[in-house]
């Protein structure tokens, strides 16, 4: 792979991926016919990033070279943030920035050309992987809203910095609510303060959604998206369902498209009476891939995430999946005796089961206690996670183990 | 000031008097250097030279010459004594670091010899302080023996190339590792960290070089923690002049305009190191 980026898109690439720093600690590169896409996933895996640069964005672009498979590799977002750290510097000095992976060397190349012919190269390693993919489809959410990414950047402007999650809704007369979310068990002085923002229905571009739906989602990821769409003064389109269900936040232009997906709360604060709603119905099982996971009726509430497996058979598994470690107390879930018999247990000496997401089945039914920040601990969850699974076929050989 | 000449009965008792009427050229230049909390200073009638050192392989001068100084009389030669440079900065200082416009502290600098204090009296719009500074047995300094005839390469940059990428450094690499040659890539800085390695070339005939004399390949390490200090001396600077001898000793000085136009310099030394095996340079 190789591509070249030149002028004040080098800026736009660095802000990019410091939107998807706010969100996972690694990053995945793939070079695909369509554009050269950088994703990220949080280690709960409750939000997921995804940038699609269109070859149009690059001077030059290269998927691979001629007669080879291209490749993707999976970096540590820490070292390539690094290259991309001072977003001032890349607009004053830096010229054109090239990306080779591939080359003779195992590494992923970064050069930066900056003024003065000072060139800069960035030599770092990486590890194969998988592709991520998220499985979402903004068009199954029912309610959207478009507005200037200038409008809701100014809008979350006022809640304080350490605020983890937001409120979303539609209020009386069709106005859009942003409000601080707070947890019952946060203590008074957090409780100090709640912030509101209402936002007349004429500034949106698109309101799709009746009066008293609401979600509640992270800030800090909102805020990455937001910061790199007000940069590139686009739209932010938001894509959601019933509280509990992904929200697909997405900007798209004719050079690039982002899209981020993040959990939202199961329930709507207690604290929004006017915005809450009938708790939805429960659906029929509809995972988008019917699979060995069919009959677990909380998937309805995730989003399977995919990773596909690239054509060696031989490839490890996907170092996504959670470790075994993981296993929540299962006594708290009214489907738990359900679950622990689809779940392979962790039995010492076995293969670890590949299943995540665990912790959220079992921490469904508990809503309002925990938050969504990254360092989530491995208790149980009240939300949606997204799910990350082996794509079918790269489960090792041999037994699985099963709960008895 | 008469208040402060009242102060000092007779100047004849001193070994070192010195006032400036800004008291940040003196304070901006030690600043360069303060990476350690003590220092030694040698005082001659041509200036004062503060000097710290660092794990016995680097070491830091800053040259104030006797023309900053308003008022400048040494009695004995050299005056030496070692000082908390801490404590010094903090005294200099105590009007606040970054004065309003307008505002200059001066300052007065007295000692009347060994086993005395430092006496610093400080005034800014009529208030006095006066510090008084212990002083400490003079350490004897390191000899890097560095010899201008000995040196190898020697390249002068404009500091403006070099800031970014000292602040930038990759700071889990343990060393610098710095590349001067004739030939391409002609200077180098490599760094070798947890996330990769990362080159920074600067050509030879950018616009940020001012002179390039580079006789052969030299390539040294150094420890990265030994040189990330110098960023300090590097972010006032406007020229910066890198010398390396037979040896792989490394020279950095860096020339410093002050408030009032005039220049001063720091300089820093470095040991290698270590020995790279052919193999790899």
């Amino acid at each position: 792979m190789k591509c070249l980026v030149t002028g004040g898109n080098v800026k736009v690439l660095g802000r990019a991926v410091h939107s998807l720093s706010r969100i996972g600690d690694e990053l995945y590169l793939e070079p695909l016919d369509d554009g050269l896409s950088l994703r990220t996933v949080n280690s709960s895996r409750s939000a997921y990033a995804c940038f699609l640069f269109a070859p149009l964005f690059f001077q030059l672009y290269q998927a691979a070279s001629p007669g080879q498979d291209p490749l993707r590799c999976k970096i540590l977002m820490k070292s390539f943030l690094s290259v991309f750290r001072s977003l001032a510097m890349l607009e004053k000095t830096v010229e054109k920035c090239c990306i080779s992976l591939g080359g003779r060397s195992s590494l992923l190349v970064i050069q930066l050309h900056c003024k003065y012919g000072v060139r800069k190269t960035h030599n770092l390693s990486f590890q194969d992987c998988e592709s991520l993919q998220a499985v979402f489809d903004p068009a199954s959410c029912p309610h959207v809203l478009r507005a200037p990414a200038k409008l809701l950047g100014e809008a979350v402007l006022p809640f304080p910095p350490a605020l983890a999650e937001v409120t979303l809704g539609i209020g009386r007369g069709r106005r859009v609510i942003l409000r601080s979310y707070q947890e019952e068990e946060a203590d008074s002085t957090v409780k100090a303060m709640m912030t509101e923002i209402s936002i007349g229905e004429e500034d949106f571009q698109q309101l799709q959604a009746q009066e008293g739906v609401a979600i509640t989602f992270c800030l800090k990821e909102f805020r990455g998206l937001l910061s790199f769409a007000e940069s590139a003064n686009l739209p932010l389109s938001i894509h959601f369902d019933a509280p509990g269900r992904p929200a697909i936040f997405a900007i798209k232009d004719s050079l690039l498209d982002g899209h981020f997906v993040l959990a939202t709360l199961l329930e709507p604060s207690p604290h929004s009476p006017e915005l809450r709603q009938p708790a939805p119905p429960l659906q029929a099982p509809s995972t988008p891939h019917p699979d060995d996971f069919a009959n677990d009726d909380i998937d309805s509430y995730m989003i399977a995430m995919e990773t596909t497996v690239a054509s060696e058979g031989s490839r490890t598994l996907p170092s996504i999946s959670l470790s075994p470690g993981l296993q929540p107390p299962c006594n708290c879930g009214p489907n738990s005796e359900e679950e622990n018999e689809a779940e392979p247990s962790a039995v010492p000496g076995t293969p670890p089961p590949k299943k995540v997401g665990a912790e959220v089945e079992a921490g469904v039914g508990r809503p309002g206690r925990s938050s969504l920040r990254n360092s989530l601990p491995p208790v149980p969850v009240p939300f949606a996670v997204l799910r990350l699974r082996p794509g079918r076929g790269t489960l090792p050989p041999g037994p699985q183990p099963r709960a008895s | 000031m008469p208040l402060l000449n009242q102060q000092i009965q007779d100047e004849k008792d001193y070994s070192l008097v010195a006032s400036l009427d800004n008291v940040r050229n003196l304070s901006t230049i030690l600043k360069a250097i303060h990476f350690r909390e003590h220092a030694t200073c040698f005082a001659t009638k041509n200036g004062i030279k503060v000097t710290v050192e660092n794990a016995k392989c680097v070491q830091a001068n800053a040259f104030i010459q006797a023309g900053i100084f308003q008022e400048f009389q040494v009695q004995e030669e050299p005056v030496t004594f070692r000082i908390n440079l801490t404590v010094l900065l903090d005294c200099l200082s105590i009007f606040g670091s970054s004065p309003m416009p307008g505002t200059l502290t001066a300052l007065r600098m007295c000692y009347q010899g060994y086993g005395y204090p430092l006496m610093l009296f400080l005034e800014e719009g009529g208030v006095v302080t006066v510090c008084k500074l212990n002083t400490q047995e003079p350490e004897e300094t390191l000899d890097f023996d560095f010899c201008s005839t000995n040196v190898i390469n020697k390249i002068i940059l404009q500091s403006e190339g070099l800031r970014e990428a000292f602040s930038e450094l990759d700071m889990t690499s343990e060393v610098l590792q710095i590349t001067m040659s004739p030939d391409k890539p002609y200077f180098r800085l490599s760094t070798f960290g947890n996330a990769g390695s990362s080159h920074l070339d600067y050509p030879k005939d950018s616009d940020l070089m001012e002179s390039f004399n580079c006789n052969q390949t030299q390539v040294n390490r150094y420890k990265i923690s030994l040189l990330k200090p110098s960023t300090k001396a590097l972010v006032l600077s406007c020229k910066v002049s890198i010398r390396t001898d037979n040896r792989g000793f490394l020279s950095l000085q860096y020339m410093i305009r002050n408030e009032d136009g005039q220049i001063c310099f720091v300089e820093y030394y470095c040991c290698p190191d270590e020995e790279i095996p052919e193999s790899e340079s």
